[in-house]
């Protein structure tokens, strides 16, 4: 079924790293891709490996939960691995008819390997460690200077969170349409790719109209709790940073620094 | 003036066909006269269409009226300064448990009535606590509200509306798409709302077993109110129910078919207990 | 002609921690042209049962037969079951699409192939058949109301012309008038054509009035299976697991129980009232 897709799913346990503030796992989980591609030797992927195998260990997380979830993304990953390995030119390491294996492929082949799994096992720690609100949190809080600039970070934050909480009703929703049409003799599978476009209209038209109806009478329900807007509103759960929060960001510091050196002169 | 007024209230909406043009105009409110005391437990009646979470809609300032006028413990809703007081003082509820659930957490939904209002932190977790276990939703706290059955949303719900301490609460069918269970469940939080807490409560609903405990019963159709008052009076006007598209528990129900055939019967009875003491009396009265 | 679920399992979820046996070793037959009323609480395994019923979902293990064939063998025609058993969901208005009444009723035939002429008949017959005025076929479905809506996706099924109609909770939602007039249309149907009607519910008070035999459901399992009188007997083990019996059951024993000699195994109002009048007549 749709809704058993476990993705970078909230994994609900005790940890420190689910106790970070949501902000240093945001920022941290930036700063962590980007020196993914600072670094260009194989020193500076050691490191990154370590930062990231210690994340893992801290987060509580079972590693094989954490694999699990990612099955769908094997693929595009085996797709880079497989066209870079192939289509690179440069020194020929192995020739079998056409296809020719080079230095030069083999090296940013396995680059870019562990590029994208670090990158996906990294921002996936994030997920898995911090319910989907408090990241929506997190970023209107870190947006909040874009105010200035008349970007409406309150208004597109409580859009994502309410997204969130919609995602797996409609998820479900789509399932009982679907059966429903499926019922009355419809075909999602065969024919081709214009007859299956048709055919999702009467999936997709019944979709439609149950999202406006519930944004409708979600709009009612939160004006008739007043709300308006980001103004005037406190908060149930204010973000506040404590000590173990100041740790981390030390500890990224001095990652992030490690990593700037190495990419400069490594 | 009771808490909940309103003074020949009617709403109008204008018909328009597809290329926008009027094709009429719709009267869903027809000249409500509503007065509802502090404390006291409102049922309002009718089958679909009939326009009463139209009229429900009027309480909490969604709608406004088109003619006459409704207050809210003396404010009148049309007044824009006091809009927010309204909308704090008189809660609603709606009919769709998934439809007014915002937060992803129980508690985090609980709290967005008082975060909206400008609550400080410390008291939104006092109220969201408070509110959570005169529902008996504590223990679900921490809950995603995905994973809670439809009586326990709908509870879950009214939470969301205590926590603003409203002084009225009004329930737009909140027992429609639940099962029995999850039925008795929300009726049993609400009637303990009024009971304990002394909130006033309007209800709205096709249910009947639901009102058999209200103060008073306003029964709609077309717009208008069609009968009101007490459970008694109105469930012993079986023929009349029926006409408006509504019915009558099976108890009161067979005590009114019993009646037409010539036993003598009070009228109105409501509860199995009320008919078993009236049989045994008519049969020692025949013997 | 007739269903057999013969050992049937539903497991979902079973490759995680978080399996659920949402049923459990189902043993049935449904024979031609019975009406049967399923109840069961919420979760109680109702909604995955029917779906098994035209093959949408598929056991674990067990099989269902359908007229003697297997519905999961290799080659079986599935299009062809979903036309002959007919599913009606909850809230089937949600799945109307097209511009017109008449159109989304057509929907069903049409996937089967048939001719346009042997289509519009058919869509033409089963808005008769939910008491559906002509003036509404070619208005929007979007634009009557909710018990209108409710007919036209009803009509939307049985223009399949099917032998078996399931219909999960067919008036959630309703008012008391509205629930009566589709379950009247729905018991007057089944008494024109023959057909069998799978009834689900949680309500014993709409069943007992119209079905032959009640299928109470519990935890996944079958746990009555009998004839309304038989099922409402277990009034106390109903109330065990979330449900009651009709409210007339107990009236009737509460009567008995004050020393009045009333039969207790009566399921409608009808019935209670004759019952307590020859009580009340003999007496005299």
């Amino acid at each position: 079924m749709l809704r058993d897709i476990t993705l970078g799913q909230y994994y609900q346990t005790d940890s420190v790293i689910h106790k970070l503030d949501p902000r240093v796992k945001l920022i941290a989980t930036i700063c962590f891709i980007i020196s993914l591609f600072i670094v260009k030797s194989w020193i500076g992927y050691a490191i990154a490996a370590v930062f990231l195998a210690v994340s893992i260990k801290l987060s509580k997380v079972p590693f094989k939960y954490m694999i699990k979830g990612m099955k769908a993304i094997v693929f595009i990953l085996l797709i880079t691995v497989v066209f870079n390995l192939f289509l690179t030119p440069g020194e020929v390491l192995v020739s079998v008819w056409k296809i020719r294996i080079t230095k030069e492929g083999l090296q940013t082949a396995v680059t870019m390997a562990v590029r994208l799994s670090f990158l996906i096992v990294g921002s996936s720690i994030m997920t898995l460690t911090t319910t989907p609100n408090s990241l929506t949190d997190a970023m209107e809080k870190l947006m909040k200077p874009l105010k200035v600039f008349k970007v409406p970070v309150h208004e597109v934050a409580m859009m994502m969170s309410i997204a969130l909480r919609f995602i797996p009703i409609l998820l479900e929703e789509t399932d009982k349409i679907m059966k429903a049409q499926i019922a009355r003799g419809a075909d999602f599978e065969s024919g081709n790719l214009i007859k299956k476009a048709k055919a999702m209209v009467p999936l997709l038209v019944p979709l439609f109209i149950s999202a406006f109806r519930r944004a409708n009478d979600l709009a009612m329900a939160m004006e008739a709790r007043c709300y308006r807007g980001g103004e005037h509103r406190t908060k149930m759960k204010p973000l506040k940073y404590a000590g173990r929060d100041r740790i981390a960001y030390g500890v990224l510091a001095a990652y992030f620094a490690v990593c700037i050196v190495i990419g400069i002169y490594l | 003036m009771g808490i909940i007024k309103t003074d020949r209230l009617v709403f109008e909406y204008i018909r328009r066909d597809e290329e926008g043009n009027v094709e009429g105009i719709t009267r869903a409110v027809d000249e409500v006269d509503l007065d509802v005391k502090k404390g006291e437990f409102v049922a309002i009646l009718g089958h679909n269409g009939s326009g009463k979470s139209t009229l429900a809609k009027h309480i909490n300032a969604i709608l406004y009226p088109t003619e006459g006028s409704v207050w809210v413990d003396g404010m009148d809703t049309r007044e824009e300064k006091d809009l927010w007081n309204i909308r704090q003082e008189a809660g609603m509820v709606f009919q769709n448990p998934d439809n007014q659930i915002i937060g992803q957490v129980v508690e985090e939904d609980v709290g967005f009535g008082p975060e909206n209002m400008g609550v400080p932190t410390d008291e939104i977790w006092e109220r969201v606590e408070e509110s959570l276990k005169a529902v008996g939703m504590y223990q679900y706290r921490k809950f995603s509200p995905n994973k809670l059955s439809g009586g326990q949303k709908q509870r879950v719900s009214i939470a969301g509306v205590i926590a603003m301490h409203p002084k009225c609460i009004i329930l737009d069918e909140p027992t429609a798409m639940l099962d029995p269970n999850g039925r008795r469940e929300v009726v049993r939080a609400v009637r303990a709302l009024n009971d304990v807490e002394g909130i006033t409560v309007l209800l709205i609903t096709h249910y009947m077993e639901e009102i058999i405990h209200a103060d008073k019963v306003f029964v709609m159709d077309k717009g208008k109110v069609a009968m009101q008052g007490t459970p008694r009076e109105i469930f012993s006007q079986v023929e009349k129910l029926k006409q408006l598209r509504l019915d009558v528990p099976q108890v009161t129900l067979l005590a009114h078919e019993l009646k037409k055939s010539g036993v003598d019967l009070p009228a109105g009875i409501l509860t199995v207990e009320e008919l078993t003491q009236a049989l045994e009396h008519a049969q020692k009265y025949r013997h | 002609m007739s269903i057999i679920l013969d050992h049937v399992n539903y497991i979902y979820g079973s490759d995680t921690s978080l399996a659920v046996h949402a049923l459990k070793d189902i043993n049935l037959v449904i024979p031609d042209g019975q009406f049967i009323g399923l109840i069961g609480h919420t979760g109680s395994g109702k909604s995955t049962l029917v779906q098994h019923l035209n093959g949408l979902i598929k056991p674990s293990n067990g099989n269902i037969y359908f007229n003697g064939e297997d519905i999961h063998a290799q080659d079986y025609n599935k299009k062809k079951l979903r036309s002959k058993v007919g599913l009606v969901f909850q809230y089937p208005e949600h799945q109307l699409f097209e511009i017109d009444v008449f159109s989304d009723v057509c929907f069903g035939p049409k996937n089967l192939g048939l001719s346009r002429q042997e289509t519009e008949l058919r869509a033409y017959a089963a808005l008769k058949q939910v008491g559906l005025e002509d003036d509404y076929f070619y208005q929007s479905p979007f634009d009557l109301s909710g018990g209108q809506k409710r007919r036209v996706a009803i009509a939307g099924v049985l223009a399949m012309k099917p032998e078996i109609l399931v219909l999960d909770e067919p008036t959630a939602g309703l008012d008391p008038k509205g629930r009566d007039e589709i379950l009247d249309q729905i018991a007057k149907l089944k008494e024109e054509t023959g057909i069998t009607v799978i009834l689900v519910s949680h309500s014993m008070e709409d069943v007992a009035k119209y079905v032959e035999r009640i299928i109470v459901m519990n935890q996944g399992a079958v746990m009555l299976d009998d004839i309304p009188r038989e099922v409402f007997k277990h009034y106390k083990e109903l109330e065990e697991v979330g449900l009651a019996a009709p409210q007339v059951t107990y009236i009737m024993q509460a009567l008995s129980k004050k020393g009045m000699p009333v039969r207790t195994d009566v399921t409608t109002i009808a019935e209670a009232k004759d019952e307590i009048l020859r009580v009340l007549g003999s007496g005299r």
